[in-house]
């Protein structure tokens, strides 16, 4: 690791800012998130979207922010309220928890203090791990919430969840094993750095990248499989007695996750924060990032969703059995080429 | 669209989209067929492009289809039966009711209620002439018995307000003398919306 002794010592305030620093971007792309999804939305079928409060809608963001404060934060009578006031934290903190091992901006010096603010809140050299296991921790946000609240949607609504928990998350590790062969790393930042020449792992992996995104959609609850809140089925699964800043948190986590979903899947596959031509690296992961956030929202506004028993048929006849033969293929091939 | 246009009823010639379905499976090959067929057919990224293609129409070809309603407007059929007008006479600008009471004698809901007496010239006057939309039907009897063309529909179609009689007096009926010169007349009953021609479709027969 020589390049690792050249940059400047990663301090204790670094790493606050950092944390601070993601918190708060994170936290207002999460709300910013919503305004642009209806937009999307919105534009997708022709229509205008929300538009009337400050310029383009985009105060729609505070009123809406302002709603949630002030609403009343009704616990139902039967619920078990303990777990329904800690669920929706649960959510929340697990999405940023996750955020901690993932290099979300370049690093950077704050000029006069001399602070060295590392790209990484938490370097940890099994990075894809944690924040894979950090995201799975997050569904017992909606486990938790749809068991604890004494109504029947939610209890359907979670049921859901452990289906879809059971699902996608054997696809999700067996997809990013190949990578990880590849590189022989669970850093992020080799996976980057493994990527520095320009070509993409996505060149040479592309099975398993389709197969993480699906996977990693299951697990954002984006549209094709969000079947535990389907409005049209279960009225809102999990969420359905939540008011507030508590729902808030919900979907504070979602649109967080799809962030995390966007970073990993630009790292991992998608060449990182190297530089692209003419163009530098922060701007390029920001750029991936963006594209992934708008993919969502595009394959949201195309696909319908799917049933549970489709979900598990997916993911454990089709999806796993393709994840499996990709890492075998990708473990000859390795062994092969050397 | 020209009469001619019009006539023509072949279907197979015109802008019917024709669903192109296939015909359900019967054996095993076929059902493998058709597997591989939409296994490969790239079905999913057909409906990105829909979507795509819907935004770019929408945000750069002025294709949004909202009508931001309380500013702007559709235009409604003048057969539309909205508000009663009581039209005036455009030479001397006097209203055209001359209190013959068919109106009120028709109303199916009763709720036409007016009175007249002569005034000095031994004409007849409206002194009284109120509609409660309370009970109105909108049915147009009274518009269509009027032998003055006096009392028509008009197009004020929001009727909320603080204050049913803030509609229902013959003076908020009335034509305001200033705007004369803007009074329409009323098309009848059988007349056709301005967009009559745009809003027209053929009905494709089989025969």
């Amino acid at each position: 690791m020589e390049t690792a002794t050249m940059l400047p010592e990663v301090t204790a305030a670094g790493v606050i800012i950092k944390a601070v620093l993601i918190l708060a971007v994170i936290a207002a792309i999460a709300g910013f998130g919503t305004y642009i999804e209806r937009k999307v939305l919105a534009f997708m079928q022709r229509r205008l979207g929300p538009q009337h409060v400050g310029p383009f809608g985009l105060l729609q963001l505070a009123a809406d922010g302002i709603k949630l404060f002030t609403k009343e934060d009704i616990i139902p009578q039967h619920a078990n309220k303990i777990i329904f006031a800690v669920a929706p934290v649960i959510t929340a903190a697990t999405a940023f928890i996750a955020l901690a091992a993932v290099p979300v901006f370049p690093d950077f010096t704050i000029p006069l203090l001399d602070i060295y603010v590392p790209s990484i809140a938490s370097d940890v050299n099994v990075g894809i791990l944690f924040v894979l296991g950090m995201m799975a921790a997050g569904l017992y946000g909606p486990l938790l919430a749809g068991m604890a609240q004494a109504n029947k949607w939610g209890i359907i609504g979670s049921a859901r969840t452990a289906i879809q928990f059971l699902s996608y998350e054997v696809v999700t590790g067996l997809s990013i094993l190949a990578p990880i062969m590849m590189v022989g790393s669970l850093s992020f930042v080799d996976f980057n750095n493994y990527q520095a020449d320009g070509t993409w792992i996505v060149v040479y992996q592309p099975v398993a990248f389709v197969l993480f995104l699906i996977a990693g959609y299951a697990e954002t609850n984006r549209t094709p499989f969000d079947l535990l809140e389907h409005e049209a089925e279960i009225v809102s699964g999990y969420v359905t007695e939540y008011s507030g800043m508590r729902w808030g948190l919900f979907f504070i986590g979602e649109y967080a996750n799809m962030i995390t979903i966007g970073v990993i899947a630009s790292i991992v596959f998608l060449g990182g924060y190297n530089d692209f031509w003419i163009f530098p690296g922060w701007l390029m992961i920001i750029a991936k990032i963006a594209f992934s956030f708008f993919f969502m929202l595009w394959v949201r506004a195309a696909w319908p969703h799917i049933r549970p028993d489709q979900l598990m048929w997916l993911c454990w006849k089709v999806l796993m059995p393709l994840a499996v033969v990709n890492v075998v293929i990708t473990g000859i091939v390795m062994m092969i080429v050397g | 669209m020209s009469l001619e246009q019009f006539k023509n009823r072949n279907v197979g010639t015109q802008n019917y989209v024709k669903l192109d379905l296939d015909h359900t499976p019967t054996s095993g090959w076929c059902q493998f067929k058709q597997v591989v067929k939409r296994t490969f057919k790239p079905e999913l990224f057909v409906g990105l492009w829909v979507t795509l293609r819907e935004m770019i129409n929408a945000l750069f070809r002025g294709k949004m289809h909202t009508t931001q309603y309380p500013f702007e407007k559709l235009p409604i059929s003048p057969r539309y039966r909205a508000i009663h007008d009581m039209l005036r006479l455009l030479e001397s600008g006097h209203y055209r009711c001359i209190g013959c009471g068919l109106c009120e004698k028709i109303c199916i809901s009763n709720c036409i209620t007016m009175e007249t007496r002569y005034d000095e010239n031994q004409r007849k006057e409206v002194s009284e002439y109120t509609i409660n939309f309370g009970r109105c039907i909108f049915c147009g009897y009274c518009a269509e018995v009027c032998p003055e063309l006096a009392i028509v529909h008009g197009q004020r179609y929001e009727t909320a307000s603080e204050q049913r009689a803030s509609f229902s007096l013959f003076e908020d009926m009335l034509t305001p003398i200033d705007q004369l010169n803007l009074q329409q007349e009323y098309q009848g009953f059988g007349a056709v919306s301005p967009n009559a021609d745009e809003n027209i479709k053929k009905t494709p027969l089989a025969y």
